[in-house]
């Protein structure tokens, strides 16, 4: 058993990765966490449903993980006061979570250190929770400005600097508000929310093909991820398992999409130290990535290309001959542009020691992805939890301790590097013919199943529920942004206001993935 | 600086030749006079919104500004406040909580100006639709000339519904 604990009976689910479910009393709740805790676990996601349908009240759920896998745990919760305890003191990025569930669901944690609303601004009133089933859309709208208690530092000379939510560059929307003194900031504080535009309440009327569009729009730049994630959840509910040559083309698909962001990423980094060489560099490579892309599948970023059961795109030998050349061509170029990067005076003195994050409080906070690869947390799903084809593919991890700008570039290289070194390997391992997907056409009544997925950014999870009739009643997507917005909130502190633009693109989070 | 340059030299020129103007694009008939057009042609400044996108449009509109696409040869750039802008350009559906800052940057923006609607979402609300968190379309919350469907739309759209935008109307 992944947790030993007397309350807690867990069930094996049929995933791609290990996962186990099983059903616990509020009281539990703490001691569990804290158990998890204790053994170098994490909280990956909560969220909660209404179930008062079923003859029963709201429950909440959350997924943890530990060395042995993922642990999804429901607590059911009365329909007259949907409280729970509080874990937020156990895993502090459990708050923003916890106010999210309040805001759509009206679950609420018992001593809570925070009660400000998070998702809802002004679009819908207080007293009403979008995602109850029977929430009124139209007798819940409002116009209310969003006024929200930023903390406010104060002293001689403290000012604060407004920034949002649209932004100067090409970048989605969100709020910064800067206490800074001189040049240097004190406290940052994010207002997110602001691209929330009913994604979890839109699965509930979707049927499983639609919700599986839907699930590769919930983070654009993750497309890949989210789509696998997605379908992982679904076959784990319909216990159906993907063919072969599937899973070697979805494995192809996600390392596609860690190239293409790492590489835009790693030009951006430049273009933010005024090295717009990078920029041109990498976005020529991207460029490039893309187009084979969709010469080859159909679609630039790979949408719709992982369907329930399987793929829906093939790669013919003459595609694996263009894709060899493209990793032989990628491996050239961008290691002339490492040594360029490497031996920059002015990038360099810009990326070291800017937005540094301790390990030490990566740890606590649960910094995760390549952001917490780049501050000594050696997690990466493909590694620990390695679902088929990664079984079979002895993934490297790119870890790196310094966990400032500089280390995030040189993690980004890394990956980059090895997923070169993956897509060469899945490319020779890709045998011809074969099915490339089974039938998915319904999933079983009362069930749930949980996909996870090691994504360019992060780990990105899927969970699904059904009701009685095999429909989606419930899916909650979560991205890794909702642990790792928080952390940018420290990285920055002690540092001067112009390297914030740098420092967020290090992390490069995602608004529309914890928005939602 | 020798790897840079030697760098910059092999990689050469990339850009390629710019899409022409696509008439089907156009959303309503030209509000702008021709005279103005030519001004804007030469020199156009664009102020990106995410009115609640996915983020794949913003993808793509970075991927004009790629050497590939070359969008600034042409004299169009983006630029940070809506204030310096002739053009918005909006993607996703408006969410309700984007509503006010839209509308505002709109108002922001000095006439005369032009606005192009990127994307599915942008065009008619995509699969997000309209709910109790998203208004739809952007031409339910402003004006749009110039819409560009597609989920994302490729760069060589993107700059089609630019151009289209500030050509006149034959």
């Amino acid at each position: 058993m992944p947790i030993n604990h007397p309350g807690l009976h867990l069930n094996k689910l049929g995933a791609a990765i290990p996962a186990w479910s099983g059903e616990i009393r509020p009281a539990d709740l703490q001691p569990i966490c804290q158990i998890v805790q204790d053994g170098g676990g994490r909280l990956v996601a909560l969220w909660g449903s209404d179930e008062r349908g079923e003859g029963k009240g709201f429950a909440l759920h959350i997924a943890l993980v530990n060395e042995a896998g993922l642990i999804c745990l429901s607590v059911p919760l009365s329909a007259g006061q949907p409280a729970y305890p509080d874990v937020s003191r156990i895993f502090p990025v459990a708050d923003r979570m916890q106010r999210a569930a309040y805001d759509l669901l009206g679950i609420y944690a018992h001593e809570g250190h925070d009660h400000r609303k998070w998702l809802r601004h002004g679009a819908w009133h207080g007293g009403n929770f979008p995602l109850r089933k029977d929430f009124d859309a139209a007798l819940s709208r409002t116009d209310e400005p969003d006024a929200y208690p930023f903390v406010q530092v104060e002293g001689i000379g403290v000012h604060e600097i407004a920034v949002g939510p649209v932004h100067a560059g090409i970048i989605e929307p969100g709020h910064f508000r800067f206490s800074v003194v001189g040049e240097k900031m004190l406290r940052l504080e994010e207002r997110l929310g602001y691209v929330h535009k009913g994604i979890e309440k839109r699965f509930e009327s979707m049927s499983l093909q639609q919700a599986a569009k839907l699930a590769g729009r919930v983070s654009g730049d993750s497309t890949v991820a989210y789509a696998w994630a997605y379908a992982m959840a679904a076959e784990c509910v319909a216990g159906v398992t993907p063919p072969d040559r599937a899973v070697w083309l979805r494995a192809l698909f996600l390392e596609r999409e860690r190239i293409a962001n790492h590489l835009g990423d790693l030009g951006y980094l430049g273009n933010d130290v005024a090295l717009s060489f990078g920029f041109a560099q990498f976005w020529i490579l991207k460029e490039q990535v893309l187009r084979n892309n969709a010469a080859l599948f159909g679609h630039r970023y790979l949408m719709d290309k992982i369907i329930l059961g399987g793929v829906a795109a093939d790669l013919a030998e003459t595609g694996k001959r263009t894709l060899f050349e493209e990793c032989a061509m990628l491996e050239r170029e961008v290691r002339v542009l490492r040594g360029i990067y490497e031996e920059h005076a002015g990038a360099q003195d810009r990326f070291i020691g800017a937005g540094r994050v301790e390990p030490k409080l990566a740890a606590r906070l649960g910094l995760c992805g390549l952001a917490g690869r780049a501050s000594s947390l050696a997690w990466d799903a493909r590694v620990q939890f390695p679902c088929a084809p990664y079984d079979k593919l002895d993934v490297q991890m790119a870890t790196y301790r310094n966990g400032d700008v500089a280390a995030r570039v040189i993690v980004r290289f890394e990956e980059l590097f090895e997923s070169l070194r993956l897509q060469r390997e899945i490319l020779a391992k890709l045998m011809h013919d074969g099915t490339l997907s089974v039938p998915l056409e319904k999933l079983a009544g009362h069930g749930f199943g949980v996909g996870m997925v090691e994504g360019w950014r992060g780990e990105v999870l899927m969970a699904i529920h059904t009701d009685a009739h095999g429909n989606l009643t419930r899916v909650h997507p979560h991205d890794p942004s909702w642990q790792n917005w928080p952390v940018l909130e420290h990285a920055v502190l002690g540092n001067i206001v112009p390297d914030f633009p740098l420092i967020n693109k290090s992390f490069n989070l995602s608004y529309s993935g914890q928005d939602l | 600086m020798y790897q840079l340059i030697k760098q910059i030299i092999k990689t050469g020129i990339k850009t390629e030749a710019a899409p022409q103007p696509d008439e089907a694009m156009r959303v309503e008939t030209q509000r702008l006079q021709e005279e103005i057009l030519r001004v804007f042609g030469s020199a156009l400044n664009i102020r990106h919104v995410d009115a609640g996108s996915c983020n794949g449009c913003e993808l793509e509109i970075h991927s004009v500004n790629n050497a590939y696409y070359n969008l600034e040869g042409l004299g169009i750039k983006f630029v940070a406040s809506p204030r310096h802008a002739d053009m918005l350009l909006v993607t996703g559906p408006v969410s309700r909580h984007m509503e006010v800052a839209l509308k505002r940057t709109y108002d922001a923006t000095p006439e005369p100006k032009l606005v192009v609607a990127i994307g599915e979402c942008a065009c008619d609300g995509g699969i997000f639709g309209e709910s109790y968190a998203s208004c739809g379309r952007v031409s339910n919350v402003i004006p749009v000339d110039v819409a560009v469907s597609g989920c994302p739309p490729t760069p060589t759209a993107i700059m089609q519904g630019i151009l289209t935008a500030i050509s006149a109307k034959k």
